[in-house]
């Protein structure tokens, strides 16, 4: 099947409209000899009902978290998802329109990005926000990126205890560039305290960590920001945002810059994306800020009306002289997000966020009692904790699948000091049944 | 207007269970939780739907009819894709699950990325980019590991761009650390090939071309482009944003370009969301393959497996593996079309937008004649006392979405009109038609264009005044623009 909706004798009206007799007639700026007249090597059509049937099949050969209890985290998070959230943004006026670039028949999308910035600042306590970066990893670099412009400054400290992945990304980003990271390693979980203030100095741009960080703890934040600004150098955060239903606010304790990955925020795990890359600052940077921003106005009726504003960063405008080459963002996503708070409202984001960190604190402890099991770190924690394993956890974690659970993450790829260790995850989704299935069988011996 | 979803107050809707409040004081030390409580809607369910759905009224989309955006390729969405993307099979796999519980997944990536290669003839290919621009990145710092493997004593820190590209182009060469040096188009349309030798120094590392470019026109000097960016030993990107143009018709491997970025948003039939998630796959040559991110899916016998030992890989650029619900739908696009769809996209919507255009240079001129591909550039004419502006505006209250406008930059004016192919000839006919009446108000009656639009939720809106008083999020009591 296609989607030409032109029949045989309106292609031929057509042609003869231009007064050709085939549509080869329009292709004579291409080199004759380039133009594909074999059939390529892709399988044949397919109608609707059998493309429906081969993806049911692949989707067949994949663990879902709705079929196995997954306790899976790091930074992509198994959380419940209202069911207003897809009735939304299964809109087509929603999902099939474009960057609202013409307000006047956009402002569907536009205040809904409006009353997502205002979300996002209400949740960090930051003054402004943008529309949505690609994910948490890019948000992240973009914000190294104007801590450096701001401070004209070229050494970041970077924890060690970020999300590896994020740190990939930041490293890839910024390798051969004016711009050094330096990684600083962490202690009982934590930023290395002693590390951080012999390499902080006043060519610092800026310290950046996690809260809670790669491994769940929560970082001593406050005295971080502090000893940042001591030297002048910004305070970045990359925060998950249902923590914050019960956390401190990021502006409370000095955050200058927060990103963040807001798939936590209705987004379902989607194998990796699409994502939601969370922006946002202190007013003092907003002219700094990559990405869209969309803002109030009125229109010529002396209605309130919303645009985007302050394109003049953007790079249709400036081109190579813009904050940054974002175009495409995740607005589709910060709809979502936006619909999530809107229906889950401070309690529910509350409930949400203390569910997850109870089932976690649960967990932990029982796991702290099985023989041989050992919890790394002493460190409070929110709803995710490493813990080593006695035995072998590739084979443990194949017998767990067996019984439909999805256990920690092995993370010897990205810690090899932390070979033997796990990360677990819970959330509100996870039935104290399910936490003691877990805990039964990790009880076992192999 | 609607109200702001925070102006709304009711009793909120539970969706989880309540959760025991003593257990954060309990687990949680006193210095890392909030003094104050999150300022969030308070609002039921009902007010919650039909504040959304009220919103979804005022937007105009590709299902509410005609969309002939230029360059963003605003083709038809099917349905079939957003149902299977939604599957608890794919929407619910967890990123880090083992490999053995998401083969399917990985089956996806791998033979989207098969099936991207046979339409575009490169070697290599990553799904990890998130959108275009984010391709391009990627692209280009490919192109950098690339010199500075095989030619590290050759400094080549400068990126050609030719005049018509679009603004992420540049914006992309001077992030990645390169100095943007302008290339001219001649009168053609075509990039002036005089131009671009002199500009093609040692030190160039890439030339960035959009083909068909952003005036619609093929590139007819293509091979030779190639082949001069090549002798200097330079790379030649592509910006594959057009590339419905050429889908089923021609492989951009072939015209000599060594890595292009793909808009599966465009091309590939995706949702723009209303400005995303699109997707950005980028294809490269053999040569390329090296510094691919990582992970690469591959496969061995039945099984398929994550690959991350790539010595010279650029590393990630992306958290995870990208827009995989999106690559799903791309993938689900493919299955649908097989080769005998893919063959007719590009050519369909060559003959769309030649029809529209012929059809349309009787009442607006165009400034170059010429064949287009799958779209073109219009202006108003000199004589109107309207603007491009005033005609898009006007555009609206005929019940349709305005073509791009002011770009590209180097046609003053410039109203881009792209089709698709999935638009039919009666959907044309009757913009066309639109059209036609719209130019004879520009001469009668120029001021009912310049109050335009009359029929859409709101009017024209003042952007000065957004950017000068700057509300850029809701706050209770503040007073608003209209106080
Ligand atoms: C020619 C061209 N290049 C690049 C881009 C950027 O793509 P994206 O918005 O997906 O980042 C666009 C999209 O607007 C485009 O039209």
């Amino acid at each position: 099947m296609d989607y030409i909706g032109n029949t045989d004798a309106d292609n031929k009206d057509m042609l003869q409209a231009l007064g050709i007799a085939s549509t080869e007639d329009l292709l004579k700026d291409i080199p004759q000899d380039k133009i594909i007249r074999h059939c390529l090597a892709l399988p044949p059509a397919g109608s609707e009902l059998e493309v429906k049937k081969q993806l049911r099949e692949v989707a067949g050969q994949n663990a879902s978290v709705a079929d196995f209890s997954c306790f899976l985290g790091a930074g992509a998070y198994d959380h419940y998802i209202p069911s207003t959230v897809p009735v939304i943004t299964k809109r087509g006026e929603f999902y099939t329109a474009y960057t609202p670039y013409q307000p006047e028949i956009s402002q569907g999308t536009l205040q809904s990005i409006f009353e997502y910035q205002t979300m996002i600042c209400n949740l960090t306590g930051m003054d402004v926000a943008n529309a949505s970066l690609y994910d948490g990893a890019t948000a992240l670099y973009e914000a190294i990126h104007l801590a450096c412009e701001h401070t004209q400054r070229n050494i970041v400290l970077v924890a060690k205890a970020i999300h590896p992945e994020y740190r990939q990304v930041v490293h890839t980003y910024l390798k051969n560039s004016r711009i050094s990271i330096k990684e600083i390693p962490f202690i009982e979980g934590l930023i290395d305290l002693a590390a951080l203030k012999s390499q902080l100095n006043d060519q610092v741009a800026a310290v950046v960590v996690q809260q809670p960080n790669f491994f769940g703890c929560l970082e001593h934040v406050q005295q971080l920001g502090a000893m940042a600004h001591k030297q002048g150098a910004l305070f970045v955060t990359s925060i998950y945002p249902v923590s914050l239903g019960v956390l401190q606010k990021p502006a409370e304790y000095g955050a200058d810059i927060v990103t963040g990955e807001g798939q936590s925020l209705g987004l379902p795990v989607s194998f990796g994306g699409p994502y939601l890359g969370i922006f946002a600052c202190r007013q003092e940077f907003m002219r700094k800020m990559p990405g869209r921003i969309v803002g109030e106005s009125i229109d010529n009726r002396g209605q309130r009306a919303y645009v985007l504003t302050l394109q003049t960063r953007e790079q249709h405008i400036p081109r190579e002289r813009a904050t940054s080459n974002i175009c495409s963002n995740e607005a589709l996503c910060a709809l979502s997000a936006c619909v999530y708070l809107s229906s889950m409202g401070a309690a529910g984001l509350k409930d949400v966020a203390t569910a997850s960190l109870s089932g976690a604190h649960y967990l932990a402890a029982a796991v702290a009692r099985i023989p041989g099991w050992k919890i790394n770190f002493k460190t409070a924690f929110f709803n995710e904790f490493v813990a080593t394993a006695p035995g072998n956890i590739e084979a443990l974690n194949k017998k767990l699948l067996r019984k439909n659970i999805i256990g920690g993450l092995p993370l010897k790829k990205y810690y090899p000091e932390l070979k033997k260790s796990l990360l677990f995850c819970v959330t509100e989704k996870r039935t104290k049944a399910e936490i003691d299935t877990l805990v039964r069988i990790l009880k076992e011996k192999n | 207007m609607e109200k702001v979803i925070f102006e709304y107050h009711s009793q909120p809707t539970s969706y989880v269970p309540a959760a025991d409040p003593a257990a954060v004081n309990k687990h949680i030390p006193a210095e890392f939780l909030g003094a104050e409580e999150v300022t969030l809607p308070q609002t039921c369910e009902q007010d919650v739907i039909r504040h959304f759905t009220a919103l979804s009224k005022l937007n105009y989309s590709v299902d509410n009819g005609f969309y002939p955006l230029g360059s963003c390729t605003m083709k038809y969405n099917p349905k079939v894709n957003e149902t299977v993307a939604d599957f608890d099979g794919l929407a619910g796999i967890h990123p880090y699950s083992p490999e053995e519980c998401v083969q399917g997944a990985l089956k996806i990536i791998y033979e989207l990325e098969s099936f991207l290669k046979e339409v575009s003839g490169f070697s290599g290919m990553t799904l990890q980019p998130a959108a275009g621009a984010h391709g391009e990145i990627t692209g280009i710092l490919l192109i950098k590991a690339y010199h500075q493997k095989n030619q590290p004593e050759q400094k080549r820190n400068v990126i050609l761009v030719p005049d018509t590209a679009h603004g992420t182009n540049p914006a992309t060469a001077a992030l990645a650390g390169y100095q943007v040096r302008q290339v001219k188009s001649d009168n053609q349309g075509d990039i002036d090939l005089e131009d671009l030798q002199q500009n093609l120094g040692l030190d160039v590392a890439a030339l960035m071309l959009t083909n068909p470019n952003t005036l619609g026109l093929f590139e007819k000097n293509i091979l030779e482009i190639s082949h001069l960016v090549h002798k200097n030993g330079a790379l030649l990107y592509g910006d594959g944003a057009n590339f419905n143009a050429l889908l089923g018709l021609v492989k951009p491997a072939e015209l000599g370009f060594d890595v292009m970025h793909f808009n599966l948003h465009k091309t590939f039939s995706t949702p723009h969301g209303g400005g995303g998630p699109g997707a950005g796959a980028v294809g490269t040559s053999k040569d390329l393959i090296p510094f691919l991110p990582v992970p690469q899916v591959i496969k061995k016998g039945k099984n398929y497996f994550w690959e991350y030992r790539q010595a010279n890989s650029i590393g990630k650029v992306r958290s995870f593996y990208g827009n995989f619900l999106i690559a799903v739908r791309a993938y689900a696009y493919f299955l649908a079309l097989g080769a005998e769809g893919i063959a007719k996209v590009g050519r369909q919507a060559v003959l769309n937008a030649n029809y529209l255009m012929h059809k349309l240079a009787k009442f607006y001129p165009v400034p170059y004649h010429r064949t287009c591909m799958h779209e073109f550039v219009m202006t108003p004419h000199q004589a109107w006392s309207v603007s491009t502006l005033d005609i898009a505006k006007r555009i609206i209250d005929y019940g349709f979405h305005p073509p791009t406008i002011y770009f590209p930059l180097i046609v003053h004016e410039a109203m881009m009109i792209e089709p698709t192919e999935t638009e039919t000839k009666e959907t044309m006919d009757t913009f066309i038609q639109a059209l036609e009446q719209l130019a004879a108000e520009a001469v009668q009656n120029p001021e009912l264009l310049k109050k335009a639009p009359l029929t859409s939720p709101v009017g024209r809106i003042d952007e000065a005044r957004a950017g000068r008083q700057l509300i850029l999020k809701y706050e209770k009591g503040r007073d608003t623009l209209l106080t």
